[in-house]
């Protein structure tokens, strides 16, 4: 799995967050989408897949 | 109940393609029917009244998935067309290309539409903000400097007024409340809203009602409020709220009101369910009937649904804790709960002066909603007092040096 993140069209809500923590984080200021793992292990790829399902500004591609 | 070998879903915007993405991250291999009215595909609404409407980012980008991405999906998409009815006995829905597509399990997702000034729908120089060619005919309307009548001050009212502004336009804001925004928002942080559009040079006119849209030669040229008053304008947006669509759905048996009645399970009735800005349902954690017209929900809702479309005697019922967020200005607003129907209020961190906190709604000594302005994280750590309604009084004693 690799994740890939697109900030101009992040909204910072934070649903990626609460989706999957180990994966995803925000930036203090703007609240904009910090990846933390890229490339997550196996364990993470189900939480991953709903954070990139439930954002809602659709900034969040998932390739495997 | 067996797994279903078809799903028809009913619009394919935020809330149907996340169903069908969602059937599909969960294995379901059986045809996935997804239909749009309109001929884009699927295709993001809030940046619509946001970086579309100022300009800042190409149409395309509101493309909620590549083509790639769509294709993967291997969906039977049908754009362009309408779902006309649905025949709940030989579960078969009819739609306006005269075509019709059966199905074990029916997906309601046509959303809503612009609740409309009567006499006004096809009159030019008037605008409602709901599809990307709304957005880019009031974008063209906005270039040189207008000026822009604004008819209702909620979020979409509020956020096309922020736009409008900084693109030049002279901007009169008219609500028929007398405190805009305090409906949602509670009249601490209406006021302060309305304060700031003001600072930024919008009049605004508040606790009137616009009695008529001034027409002649075939043009709206402005409106006249009660009172008499004449706003003269250049164009006119009309953003009172919305309508679900739901009239296709007359005399299936399909229960609507407010939009499609559904239970916890989001399901109306055998084989039919909901999702989006035009299903209601009843919330267990709230103990509500809700009807939520917002992005984050939408996507939940359509994942809810896919999931207990699949879960048989297992499905859960839907209990989010809604997000809704507006940009205005500099300000991001985001806001966990629903505020609506709060007995009380509390900043609990930053302070309204500094346009930058966080606050607490509660209502009967429980937290109800919190909000943020310009404080991201803290306001999503104070997601979990409303995910498990945490006692007012421990909540907002805590302020005093939390660190999110």
């Amino acid at each position: 799995m690799h994740i890939t993140i697109d900030e101009d069209k992040c909204c910072a809500a934070g649903q990626c967050v609460l989706a999957a923590p180990e994966v995803f984080d925000q930036r203090d200021d703007d609240g904009i989408v910090v990846l933390l793992d890229a490339d997550p292990p196996e364990s993470q790829y189900a939480a991953v897949r709903d954070a990139a399902a439930v954002c809602p500004a659709a900034a969040i591609a998932v390739r495997e | 109940m067996s797994v279903p070998g078809s799903v028809v879903v009913a619009g394919a915007s935020a809330a149907g393609l996340s169903t069908a993405e969602a059937l599909r991250r969960q294995g379901f291999d059986g045809r996935i029917t997804l239909i749009g009215e309109e001929e884009h595909p699927p295709y993001d609404r809030p940046p619509l009244s946001k970086e579309i409407l100022s300009g800042s980012w190409p149409d395309e980008r509101v493309w909620l998935r590549d083509d790639a991405a769509l294709a993967g999906l291997e969906l039977d998409l049908r754009l362009g067309v309408r779902a006309e009815t649905v025949d709940t006995g030989a579960k078969v829905v009819r739609l306006s290309d005269e075509s019709a597509v059966s199905y074990d399990e029916l997906v309601i997702a046509t959303g809503v539409r612009p609740r409309r000034l009567p006499g006004t729908a096809d009159v030019p120089g008037v605008h409602t903000l709901r599809t990307l060619a709304d957005a880019t005919a009031l974008r063209a309307a906005l270039a040189g400097s207008p000026r822009l009548v604004i008819v209702g001050a909620g979020f979409l009212g509020a956020e096309v007024a922020s736009v409008a502004r900084q693109a030049g336009a002279e901007v009169t804001l008219v609500s028929d409340i007398e405190a805009p925004l305090s409906d949602v928002l509670g009249p601490e942080l209406g006021e302060l809203l309305i304060g700031v559009h003001k600072e930024h040079g919008v009049e605004v006119v508040t606790g009137t009602r616009v009695e008529e849209v001034l027409v002649s030669g075939g043009r709206a040229h402005g409106v006249r409020l009660a009172g008499g008053r004449v706003i003269e304008a250049d164009a006119v947006l009309v953003s009172i709220g919305s309508v679900p669509n739901v009239e296709w759905l007359a005399g299936t048996g399909i229960e609507v009101g407010n939009g499609v009645r559904c239970d916890q399970y989001c399901q109306a009735g055998p084989g039919v369910w909901a999702a989006g800005d035009v299903a209601s349902w009843h919330h267990p954690g709230l103990g509500e009937r809700i009807r939520i017209e917002h992005r984050t929900n939408a996507a939940e809702q359509g994942m809810a649904v896919a999931r207990n479309i699949l879960a048989g005697e297992n499905r859960a019922p839907f209990a989010p804790v809604p997000y809704i967020w507006s940009d205005q200005y500099d300000l991001k607003i985001q806001i966990y709960g629903l505020p609506r129907g709060a007995d009380t209020f509390a900043v609990t961190e930053g302070a309204l002066a500094d346009r930058r906190l966080v606050g607490l709604y509660g209502k009967d000594t429980k937290v109800r909603a919190a909000v943020g302005i310009n404080m991201v994280r803290p306001v999503r750590a104070a997601r979990a007092l409303v995910a498990t309604p945490t006692a007012w009084e421990a909540a907002t004693a805590v302020k005093e040096g939390v660190t999110p």
